[in-house]
């Protein structure tokens, strides 16, 4: 007999429990807590102590390099990977990604991957029984340009249940793994679409007590991005953690002096 | 200054997305020189985690950090940069180089952990077997070990991660980052 699971009312009063003891403490919270319960899955898998303080050192002040011959230019249309169209609403997300000073993070990786418009993923773990699309794959990648902006053409994907609780739905979403200018800036995220009814229910997205944080990982639809009778636009703007080194040590400064 | 952008799980299914050909083999195995770094990713109870993703950063043997591209197609480059997926049994490898340490710093790679269950991207420092300096001097003998690699009788490198529990891995917390 499978383990009984827990109702979806359960899951948000543990939900608004955690949030309301987390007003109570200074500060804010912006990043995720990384113990959270209603997520169950995080209960083995999070530190129970605290984080050591560390100042960044050599390698951790440089984040890792690509360029053109790490990626390829069609990668950023999840449309065109196949013979045919995939089916769905076929969108463009784009945004611009600069570090904790506003610098524009220049002509780095960015990675994203996500379901079908059915809400299914390639991944042979995702037992969800809705269709596969032969022509979806649902994984890109880009390069920022020089300004910081990336920009990917893909369909929207659909929510879909998984097994955190009984009748659990995870509400659209994308993946996006970002890096910055040094190794610490590093971030792996999901962005979110605007007004979906599932957000207030899901306990990763609720992994964030505080409202602001959450929001900053909602798309804004732009009417200015969608293009006439082709796809419809999300922007999603993005800001990486402080850097740490000097400006003479920066990369990216140093080009800057040479025009 | 504006707020930073909240971090989420990797979640289950970066397996088809994170993951390339070559990720792990920031030297082709049997280079003259190369080592392999390996270990297990494990939870609170002790159970190895089988969709958990280690990212490495790293100086060559000089102790010179690569400001090099082509991590995602290697072309014999050396980019001081991989990704290990780990595998049913929690284990991960990378082929490289024991790194130098940078301008008279300690010699360790520099991790970054990821999990499903795990909300944000964890830090944490493999210092290679003997390297010394105030931040390892600084930390309990049952913590400075959890940072530090284990030679194994092959030659390779061992670093065992535990993400709770008995042993845990003391995991770092830069400036500017909050918690």
């Amino acid at each position: 007999m499978a383990t009984q699971l827990e109702s979806q009312s359960v899951i948000s009063e543990e939900i608004a429990r955690v949030h309301a003891a987390m007003l109570e403490r200074p500060g804010g919270a912006p990043q995720p807590l990384t113990d959270f319960p209603p997520y169950r899955s995080s209960v083995l898998r999070h530190p129970t102590q605290d984080q050591r303080h560390a100042d960044p050192e050599g390698v951790e002040l440089v984040a890792p390099v690509f360029g053109h011959s790490d990626v390829d230019t069609v990668e950023a249309d999840l449309t065109i990977q196949h013979a045919g169209e995939p089916i769905g609403e076929r969108m463009v997300l784009t945004g611009r990604v600069v570090d904790g000073e506003g610098r524009p993070v220049r002509r780095q990786l960015v990675e994203i991957w996500q379901a079908n418009a059915g809400g299914r993923y390639v991944h042979k773990r995702d037992q969800h029984p809705a269709p596969l699309d032969p022509h979806f794959t649902g994984v890109g990648r880009c390069l920022t340009d020089d300004e910081g902006h990336y920009r990917f053409t893909t369909i929207k994907p659909g929510p879909y249940p998984w097994r955190n609780h009984h009748n659990a739905w995870r509400p659209a979403h994308i993946h996006v793994s970002l890096f910055g200018h040094e190794f610490t800036q590093r971030l792996v995220t999901q962005v979110y679409f605007p007004g979906d009814p599932l957000l207030a229910l899901d306990p990763i997205y609720q992994s964030l007590s505080d409202p602001a944080a959450r929001e900053r990982l909602v798309a804004a639809y732009d009417h200015d991005l969608t293009t006439h009778e082709w796809a419809t636009g999300y922007r999603w703007d993005v800001v990486l953690t402080g850097s740490h080194a000097t400006p003479l040590q920066r990369p990216s400064d140093r080009e800057d002096d040479h025009g | 200054m504006a707020e930073p952008t909240p971090a989420q799980t990797v979640g289950p299914f970066f397996a088809d997305a994170l993951p390339y050909p070559g990720d792990r083999l920031l030297l082709a195995p049997g280079t003259p020189g190369a080592v392999r770094l390996h270990g297990t990713v494990r939870d609170g109870a002790g159970e190895p985690i089988p969709d958990a993703l280690v990212e490495l950063r790293q100086a060559d043997a000089a102790g010179r950090v690569p400001r090099v591209e082509g991590s995602l197609h290697r072309d014999g480059r050396f980019t001081g940069w991989g990704r290990a997926a780990t595998d049913g049994g929690g284990r991960f490898h990378f082929w490289t180089v024991e790194p130098g340490g940078v301008e008279g710093g300690a010699a360790f790679f520099a991790l970054t952990v990821f999990a499903r269950g795990l909300t944000e991207r964890l830090f944490t420092r493999a210092y290679l077997p003997g390297e010394q300096d105030v931040f390892l001097d600084g930390l309990p003998e049952g913590e400075r070990r959890t940072l530090q690699t284990v030679r194994e009788d092959d030659g390779s490198l061992r670093f065992d991660v535990r993400l709770q529990g008995e042993g845990e891995t003391v995991f770092l917390r830069f400036p500017g980052h909050h918690r």
